[in-house]
């Protein structure tokens, strides 16, 4: 429904991924993640320091309605987190590409970036779900 | 089929995410379930509360009939536009429904129940109606608005027919005035002041309307469990149901059991069950940490085990809450079984807030 930022890289699990200049990724959910989530009250974050494998479980984003598992999009090393969100969680709803970033990593290897989905990509699995 | 009330169209055009209950196609919420929580405790919303089932019960024997029909008595209602929350009870005791009876006049009373429990409802009702000089009609022509918040009558005031606005400013908590075809009744669920009003269906879109623009802001179902879970009011099916008293669902102070001859059904059942002592009790939760609490999840004791019924993230407080059942002994400090963690909580008395104060010990 809303446009889908044409720089940035999905996967199936409604998560983005945006390539910073130095190299590190920023990684956060969808406008349709959190949509379909409504308010977020809680955010837990990954611990930064350490290493996760694409598709481990990382961090997780409550809302009223429940509780949603984030899976790292790719393999690497947690290099940060969003502080905002321990205060201001809504912020992911309110700007989810944005300021609504979950953390931050660095890749152990960039080819799983090219892996991900496009924008075009992500759109039609968000029209096929209905 | 789903059902659609007359403001349907309202609430798609205000932006509404939709979602089913009970078969009703119901607001949600129009954009953030939190900023509409806040402004019903700071200012004024309004829910669309047309799916309710309205029953008119008249008739010379239409007082000895919800006198035996409801737990709590209608005999309190001295004066006509007086309003009194009651639960319907079967003859175990069990709570079919919770409900508002408004006394419109000495023969003549008008009951909300419950939009889920409709068919249940009705035919209870239709059946213990026997033998009673009493005519039950289901008002199926009238919606029902809910304005709440501490600017809501003030703001609400102004699309009520003049002739009628004063009276109905003047009406104290429980008490509701008539005009025309609509009734005015300072009664909420959501532990604020305000006013449910029902009126016919086909005027209620313009009348949302002018309450938007008198800046009552349209709130959904969302908002609606956070408020009235906040206020300690109970939820039928959730909090509730015809496996529970009163007792045992922290609505002891709705049954009434003075005068001791009124034979109201349930009534032999609640005093074995009040003799032998009532084995659980109904209470509220707050978390220590950070998690929300749901329903069915786990609390645990040193010495027991109970069950959350409600479970939310309290935007007032800021942090979770609940409602439990729990046995009877039990009390303090307890841990709340989340995700496969037992995080620590505790028992606490409802209301959580009243009159957007916090009115427990955080």
């Amino acid at each position: 429904m809303s446009d889908l930022p044409g720089d940035l890289k999905y996967t199936k699990d409604h998560e983005w991924v945006r390539v910073e200049d130095d190299g590190t990724v920023k990684v956060g959910i969808t406008d349709h993640a959190q949509n379909a989530l409504g308010d977020l009250v809680y955010v837990e974050p990954p611990e930064v320091g350490s290493d996760v494998i694409a598709g481990d479980s990382c961090s997780v984003v409550e809302s009223v309605k429940a509780a949603s598992d984030v899976y790292s999009p790719i393999s690497g090393e947690i290099v940060a987190v969003n502080e905002m969100l321990a205060d201001a969680p809504e912020t992911v709803n309110q700007d989810p590409y944005g300021e609504g970033w979950l953390f931050a990593m660095r890749p152990g290897d960039a080819g799983e970036i090219e892996e991900l989905m496009d924008a075009d990509a992500y759109q039609a699995l968000l029209d096929e779900e209905g | 089929m789903q059902q659609r009330t007359p403001l349907y169209d309202c609430h798609v055009a205000a932006g509404a995410r939709i979602v089913d209950f009970g078969g009703w196609d119901m607001p949600l919420h129009y954009g953030s379930q939190i900023d509409e929580h806040h402004t019903v405790r700071n200012d004024a919303g309004m829910f669309d509360v047309s799916h309710m089932t309205v029953v008119d019960v008249e008739g010379t024997g239409a007082g000895a009939y919800l006198q035996r029909l409801l737990a709590n008595d209608i005999g309190k209602l001295n004066t006509p536009g007086r309003a009194l929350y009651s639960c319907m009870l079967n003859d175990s005791g069990g709570i079919i429904d919770d409900l508002i009876v408004y006394s419109r006049a000495s023969e003549r009373f008008r009951v909300v129940v419950n939009a889920a429990t409709r068919a249940t409802d009705l035919a209870w009702m239709r059946t213990q109606a026997e033998g009673f000089d009493v005519v039950l009609a289901e008002r199926e022509d009238l919606a029902m608005i809910a304005v709440q918040g501490p600017s809501a009558r003030k703001r609400a005031s102004q699309v009520l027919p003049d002739s009628a606005r004063e009276a109905a400013l003047a009406a104290k908590p429980f008490h509701a005035v008539e005009m025309d075809d609509w009734l005015v009744a300072r009664t909420g669920y959501t532990g604020e002041d305000g006013w449910e009003i029902t009126l016919p269906g086909a005027e209620a879109p313009a009348v949302w309307r002018r309450l938007e623009a008198v800046g009552v802001r349209p709130c959904g179902l969302g908002a609606r469990d956070t408020l009235r879970l906040e206020a300690g009011m109970n939820l039928y099916g959730t909090d509730m149901d015809e496996s529970t008293t009163p007792l045992e669902s922290g609505l002891g102070w709705t049954v009434a059991w003075e005068p001791a001859d009124r034979e109201f059904i349930g009534r032999a059942a609640l005093e074995t069950q009040r003799e032998h002592g009532v084995a659980r009790k109904f209470v509220g939760l707050l978390l220590e940490g950070r998690g929300v609490i749901r329903g069915h999840q786990k609390i645990v004791f040193d010495d027991g085990e109970g069950e959350v019924t409600s479970g939310t993230f309290s935007p007032t407080i800021g942090r979770a809450i609940g409602m439990g059942r729990v046995p009877a002994s039990a009390g303090g400090d307890c841990r709340i079984e989340i995700r496969g963690k037992e995080l620590p909580a505790r028992i606490v008395k409802p209301p959580f807030v009243r009159n957007g104060k916090i009115c427990i010990d955080v």
